[in-house]
């Protein structure tokens, strides 16, 4: 009876923090899979977003979803802006694809330098936390936070419009085209340099949308913490396969189980352990994803 | 099969997603044999040489070399072995000065040779190929032909038994090509088989001892070049395609 | 060429002489600090150079290196004599680079970087949860008779090696390989090259150095914990130290090393107390640092993507009397 109960608690637990995570894997698979820039300086993105909720939760005592009503579209203009004028300039002169992928490594690499220097001095340096609905919900024989219920509602709803717009619009056509063969697209009369930075642009503010998700229920979170999230995004990013969107949502939800599973059964200490050991595992065995062919 | 065969072919297929590349090839490559592939634009050449090659591994079906089985092996077993190959398109290694990329092929594979005796070897194949005169100028600077000419002598640096031709003859004018085969015939005079992929109807038949004909992937005629080139389903296979 | 290899070794004989006489001269200790630091980042990105100049691949795994050279010596400094165990930290870092290469260096450079950035994150979690849940120790205190002195000697040591073994590889057939691996794969596994194989041996050289140092910064710095050695900051410091100077020279780095470390040295300094500009209090060391990380890897990618060299290169072609150099 026990195990079955800590059995069901780590399944709700884990898939409350997998939804999570799948918003920050949408967004970079947006980024890395369909704009083609392994962007590094994501988890610097997604801190920004919950840097801003913070302040709107305690300046402003207000709902840090609230937040999200400029989050979002700050967020995207921001990242179009840096698609335009800093990426597609790395784009462009590249001559080869492990060219572009060098470049726009070191260069998300700075942003995300320069995005935390800015965030310090704005926030200061100092772990930031506040408390939102913590009273407990009932769920199968056990208590969960209502913040994480709600957090996982809210990646739900936004992982379910991404979906929508990725098959069912044109745009989202595009998008999926783009990710297959830019060139082709390009043959097809796709506006590739439109829909790189249309997709960029949305993956950041999916990003940031996931920062604020995750600020109303993970406390002590700092301004220099965003590379343990780049890393997480962009382990469900190769497990998922690069550039399919459900292969990324799986990953998160595997992810956040065998997170939440290490941290109940063996120790907390473990979770990066835990991370790094699957990312072990889909390098050896499935390196092209989950679902992915193997190519030659 | 045959008794000398030196590189034997057995079903091999290609498969890149649903398209099949190369469907159900089966042949032998004798000592001393030069085997023309031929077949219009698309019909699976290339992939069949990055097969034997090692560049791509069949999805189905076996390659040997003498008894022993490549098909398993990667490119750089293979290469060891003694097979050497030329790109369709030129692959030369821009940052290495004109021997360097001559040399590239004559330290690590089926000939291991390091230094001034490298340097030297090189050196000589380059005259051979007729590029002599340009051991001392930037990659950058030479004409494609030129280029497909240093890129012969990387491949002929390894000492190959076999050696894998994609289109090398392609781009050349009248003079030009009259050398290439003579130069190719050389190569075979010294025992070593040679397998040419090719679009110029006059190397072939100057060249080829036998040929093999593809389309869509599959072999449709196999035999001396007068017959293949004969063939009606040859005929009707380069018709249907190319609107020459 | 061999004459300016023979100037190559003068000057790099002539420096490092100068160098090795530095702790004799009287009060020199503020000297000696920039010094060591300096030697010591020039082991650090030498030895990154030798790996990721040729493969185009970026490690950030230093740290990790550094991290496990220091844990080797703060774990055995009071059964075993320092020599050995600097041996046994450099093999412990071959080892681990040995295992991560072998784990990533077949796949495309971007899972190498993803996997390298947590990886001094992941090894500092683990010693920490060792160092708290099994031997139930805080922290330890290394001491040795390993002198401040003999602390920079090893480090100049380790540098000099540094150079001799990139000089060696450099003229080997490795390095070669390596730079055919570099221009074209294809073309590399065509021609007998075993590329994976090539790029883990120098992977594993760079990581025998990283963990070098960390053996010989943990007799100086005496403390031992994990959260001063497992430090990411570092491997980001030496990258772009590395990039800045220009990897496709032996030398390159060391015209990163210095400047870098110099402005670094300044912001310290300077930049303790929040500065007052224009009326508003801004900037701490540590967000003007981690702005300066950023300005670099821009400047990097955007400006000098060859390094402090390849500007100087371009410019002494062009002042050439021939324009182009060729090979003689
Ligand atoms: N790596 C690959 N992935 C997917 N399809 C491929 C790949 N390589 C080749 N193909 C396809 O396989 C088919 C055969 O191509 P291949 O290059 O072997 O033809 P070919 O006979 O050499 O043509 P050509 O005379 O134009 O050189 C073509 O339809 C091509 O598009
Ligand atoms: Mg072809």
């Amino acid at each position: 009876m026990d195990v079955l109960i800590t059995g069901i608690y780590i399944l709700i637990t884990g898939s409350l923090l997998g939804a999570t995570y799948s918003l920050i894997a949408m967004g970079l698979a947006l980024q890395y899979g369909v704009a083609r820039i392994m962007n590094l300086a994501n988890g610097e993105m997604f801190i920004a977003g919950a840097l801003v909720a913070f302040w709107v939760v305690t300046s402003h005592q207000l709902s840090p979803y609230v937040s999200l009503v400029f989050v979002v579209p700050g967020a995207f203009g921001i990242n179009w802006l840096i698609y335009r004028y800093l990426l597609r300039p790395l784009v462009r002169r590249a001559k080869h694809r492990g060219q572009l992928e060098v470049d726009s490594i070191l260069a998300t690499f700075g942003m995300g330098f320069i995005l935390v220097g800015v965030l310090r001095e704005v926030f200061g340096g100092e772990l930031f936390s506040y408390s939102y609905l913590l009273e407990p919900i009932k769920i199968l024989n056990n208590n969960f936070a209502l913040n994480r219920v709600i957090g996982c509602l809210v990646s739900a709803l936004v992982c379910g419009l991404l979906y929508l717009g990725f098959y069912k619009t044109r745009a989202g056509m595009a998008m999926r085209a783009v990710a297959v063969d830019p060139a082709a697209a390009g043959l097809v009369a796709i506006d590739v340099p439109k829909i790189s930075a249309l997709s960029f642009a949305l993956g950041g503010a999916v990003t940031a949308a996931g920062g604020v998700v995750i600020s109303t229920f993970l406390t002590d979170m700092d301004p220099s913490g965003g590379v343990v999230f780049t890393l997480k995004a962009l382990i469900v990013v190769i497990m998922g396969g690069v550039g399919d969107v459900r292969g990324a949502i799986v990953a998160s939800f595997i992810l956040g189980l065998t997170e939440t599973l290490v941290a109940t059964l063996v120790d907390p200490g473990f979770i990066l352990a835990a991370a790094y050991f699957l990312f072990v595992l889909v390098l050896l065995f499935r390196p092209q994803g989950l679902f992915g062919r193997r190519r030659a | 099969m045959a008794e000398n065969a030196l590189l034997e072919v057995q079903g091999v297929s290609k498969h890149f997603g649903g398209l099949v590349a190369v469907d159900q090839i089966s042949f032998t490559l004798r000592h001393n044999e030069v085997l023309g592939l031929i077949g219009p634009n698309g019909s699976g050449k290339t992939t069949m040489i990055n097969l034997i090659s090692g560049a791509l591994r069949p999805t189905m079906g076996d390659i040997f070399m003498g008894d022993r089985l490549i098909s398993e092996r990667p490119a750089r077993f293979i290469a060891r072995l003694g097979i050497a190959r030329t790109f369709q398109l030129v692959r030369l290694l821009p940052s290495l000065s004109v021997l360097e990329n001559v040399m590239a092929g004559a330290v690590f594979g089926h000939k291991r040779l390091w230094g001034r005796e490298a340097r030297k070897y090189a050196a000589r194949l380059l005259e051979r190929v007729g590029m002599g005169h340009a051991i001392g100028m930037p990659l950058l600077a030479l004409t494609y032909i030129d280029q497909k000419r240093v890129e012969l002598a990387r491949a002929l640096a390894a000492d190959p038994d076999i050696l894998l031709l994609d289109e090398w003859l392609a781009g050349l004018n009248a003079t030009e090509l009259k050398l290439g085969i003579d130069l190719v015939q050389t190569l075979r005079q010294e025992g070593r088989a040679i397998i040419v992929v090719e679009h110029v109807m006059d190397a072939i038949r100057s060249l080829c001892d036998r040929c093999i004909v593809m389309n869509s992937g599959a072999m449709i005629a196999e035999g001396s070049p007068g017959q293949v080139l004969a063939d009606p389903a040859v005929i009707h296979a380069y018709l249907g395609d190319s609107h020459a | 060429m061999t004459r300016n290899e023979g100037i190559g070794w003068m000057l790099a004989v002539a420096g490092f002489g100068a160098m090795a006489f530095l702790p004799l001269l009287e009060d020199a200790d503020y000297l000696m600090g920039l010094a060591l630091n300096i030697t010591m980042f020039t082991v650090l990105a030498t030895s990154w150079a030798l790996f990721s100049g040729p493969t185009h691949y970026i490690s950030l795994a230093t740290a990790a290196f550094y991290g496990v050279g220091a844990t080797v010596v703060a774990m055995g400094f009071e059964v075993l004599p320092f020599p050995v165990l600097l041996g046994l930290a450099g093999l412990a870092g071959g080892v681990l680079a040995a295992l991560v290469g072998l784990a990533t260096l077949r796949l495309s450079g971007v899972y190498f970087v993803i996997f390298t950035l947590g990886l001094a994150e992941l090894i500092r979690q683990l010693v920490s949860w060792v160092q708290s849940n099994i031997v139930e120790v805080g922290s330890i205190q290394v001491f040795t008779d390993n002198s401040d002195n003999w602390i920079y000697w090893e480090l100049l040591a380790l540098a000099a090696l540094v150079f001799l073994v990139g000089w060696l590889i450099e003229r080997s057939r490795l390095g070669f390989a390596m730079r055919i691996i570099g221009n074209d794969e294809v073309v590399a596994s065509h021609s007998g090259i075993h590329s994976a194989g090539s790029k883990v041996i120098l992977f594993v050289i760079s990581g025998f150095f990283a963990a070098a140092v960390g053996a010989v910064m943990v007799t100086k710095i005496i403390n031992f914990d994990p959260d001063t050695f497992y430090l990411p900051i570092i491997s980001f410091q030496v990258v772009i130290m590395a990039l800045l100077g220009g990897v496709h020279r032996l030398w390159g780095p060391l015209l990163g090393v210095i400047p870098f470390t110099l402005l670094w040295e300044v912001i310290e300094n300077r930049f303790q107390q929040p500065m007052e500009m224009f009326g508003v209090e801004i900037v701490s060391a540590g967000s003007l640092k981690v702005i300066l990380l950023g300005v670099c890897f821009m400047l990097i990618v955007y400006y000098i993507p060859r390094g402090v060299v390849g500007r100087v290169e371009t410019l002494a072609r062009r002042l050439a009397p021939g324009g182009g150099a060729s090979h003689g």
